[in-house]
């Protein structure tokens, strides 16, 4: 193991620390959605699909580089969408209409 | 050791402050009121970290331009358009996109080396290995989850004899050609296609047997293996942010993953080996042993609930399946005009995904504060005068606490079963998704109401409004 890979270790294991922290706080209401904004994060392999098909000396072919792009840029466009589209669902109490439904208590 | 004082490029900068962004954006996702924040900011590390990516030398831009651009489209109108009750569906989509993208980078990466006739370091051929079979596996699972949830193919475990052994199988030629490409033997790229190629199948075979009751913990599992094929690639390319970026997500689907194991007082092993569901799939429609169940009207529902004090809302997937998210909503309305309270019982793994019932419910405009947890709920079940089961049955079945000779003893269930009343919305008699009979359906307390759910509440505020 080079010095290299065992300095990326780190922050890795860091990383996923963090991770179990921050995301333990997350309340089961918001399951869904944090699966999605997870599902949006991990696009980031849009970079790295981005760093190998855009490169001069690009390793595959135009087609494979395409589908490789297409499928990271899915991941991100769509991940981000769908949880922005969920989380706005979720409201404290419901918006206008029916205002003195809550006399009962 | 010699320091590296070679000049950081604003690059990298750019990564770190899209680290800090995504976990910013989980952090916020502590609550409702900041969730929609926290995405936005993460969206914006994302944006970030490509614009800072972009600006390096691309070459391709005819290749990668179409590609993000079509790419883009595709995600955007599919995640627009989708129904709610799909979302399991299309979060499966992306993560498989995901782990698929990560396995091809891998790819490229290690054929760049070997394309430049050079001789990739043991670092970079073992973690390119590892993106590539965490990432193949990822894709191919998400596939066949999709196609399950999609119901395009069933969702019954799909079992045959010496499955363990034909998965073990391919799990070993997968490490002994990760092995091969590490030791860097002549020809070590053709072993790495075929470790990718196994474990594409490994990742079909892996999710062929599990039930669909069960996708809660597998959609979970499959995050957590996109996160870290991601962070892996991070290993290949040595680019942190996506080191840091996959362990997040790894971390999360794994806490997810045993969250739901621990809802269903099963371990994750068991889960993913033990084929639940499969068992008397046949059983002559069910409910053999279950003749003492009382069907009644929707009327009778009506009047039940018009004197009531408390209704408590049990939702399942079959309220999912029947989209009578909108229908409860507004019989829940009903009723608190007439001063009666109703909230909502959320079962950890209702549903197909975790969180599942929580977002249908959002998407009909309940406000989430009338929505429990398990624990919060359960006390409460005995000042109730009516649950209302709307298409849930093994995260209500008394076995679970009762029975040791139960499949689902010691799940943690919702106490339905001590309210005044039940009411339980059904298609049929047939016997829930474990196949396993369902005593609540015999308590004398208990009333079925068959039928699709949406049609039966519609009825039932019909029945309301006439009282």
């Amino acid at each position: 193991m080079t010095v290299h890979l065992l300095a990326e270790l780190t922050v890795f294991v860091l990383a996923l620390f963090v991770g179990l922290e921050v995301i333990s706080r997350v309340p089961t209401m918001l399951h869904t959605p944090l699966m999605s904004a997870t599902n949006a994060i991990h696009g980031i392999v849009l970079v790295g699909a981005i760093l190998v098909a855009g490169a001069a000396d690009a390793p595959f072919n135009a087609i494979v580089s395409f589908i490789l792009v297409l499928l990271a840029s899915l991941n991100v466009f769509g991940g981000y969408t769908v949880t922005e589209r969920m989380l706005e669902m979720f409201r404290p109490k419901a918006p206008a209409p029916k205002a003195p439904a809550d006399g009962t208590k | 050791m010699t320091v590296d004082t070679t000049a950081a490029s604003w690059v990298d900068v750019a990564y770190l402050i899209t680290a800090i962004c995504f976990i910013f954006g989980l952090r916020y996702l502590s609550s409702p009121k900041t969730a929609r924040l926290g995405n936005r900011i993460s969206a914006v590390g994302m944006l970030i970290a490509v614009v800072a990516t972009l600006s390096q030398g691309i070459v391709n831009w005819w290749v990668l331009g179409s590609a993000l651009i079509v790419g883009a489209a595709i995600g955007i109108v599919s995640a627009q358009r989708v129904k709610m009750t799909a979302m399991p569906q299309m979060v499966a989509i992306f993560n498989g996109a995901g782990g698929g993208a990560a396995a091809l980078v891998a790819a490229g990466e290690l054929l760049k080396v070997f394309n430049a006739n050079g001789t990739p370091t043991y670092d970079v051929s073992f973690t390119s290995v590892l993106s590539a079979v965490i990432g193949s596996i990822s894709f191919a699972g998400s596939i066949i989850a999709f196609l399950k949830l999609q119901e395009v193919m069933t969702g019954r475990p799909i079992t045959y004899p010496g499955q363990q052994i034909v998965n073990a199988l391919v799990a070993l030629v997968i490490l002994v050609c990760w092995g091969l490409v590490v030791a860097n033997v002549p020809n070590s790229l053709e072993f790495f296609w075929i470790a990718l190629g196994a474990s594409f199948v490994l990742g079909i075979l892996f999710v062929l047997p599990i039930g669909g009751a069960d996708m809660p913990v597998v959609i979970s599992l499959l995050n957590s293996f996109t996160g870290l094929a991601a962070a892996s690639t991070g290993f290949v390319l040595g680019n942190n942010v996506l080191i840091i970026a996959g362990a997040l997500v790894g971390a999360s689907g794994t806490l997810l993953t045993v969250l739901m194991g621990k809802a269903m007082n099963r371990s994750v092993t068991n889960v993913l080996f033990g084929a639940f569901g499969a068992i008397k799939t046949s059983t002559a429609a069910g409910g053999a042993k279950q003749q003492n169940v009382r069907s009644v009207s929707t009327d009778d529902v009506a009047a039940m609930l018009a004197y009531a004090n408390q209704v408590i809302v049990v939702p399942g997937y079959g309220m999912a399946v029947a989209q009578a998210q909108h229908s409860i909503r507004e019989l829940a309305d009903q009723l608190e005009k007439r001063g009666i309270e109703v909230k909502y019982a959320i079962h950890p793994v209702a549903g197909r995904m975790p969180g599942h019932m929580n977002v249908l419910l959002a998407e009909a405009n309940v406000p989430y504060t009338s929505l429990y947890d398990m624990d919060d709920i359960n006390p409460e079940f005995e000042r109730t005068d009516v649950a209302l089961v709307v298409g849930a049955n093994d995260v209500t079945n008394p076995a679970a606490r009762s029975d040791k000779n139960s499949p689902i003893y010691g799940m943690p269930i919702l106490d339905v079963d001590k309210a005044a009343n039940v009411v339980v919305l059904k298609r049929s008699m047939n016997s829930g998704f474990a196949g396993i009979d369902n005593p609540l359906f015999d308590n004398p307390k208990t009333v079925m109401l068959f039928g699709d759910a949406k049609k039966s509440i519609d009825g039932v505020i019909a029945g309301l409004k006439a009282l």
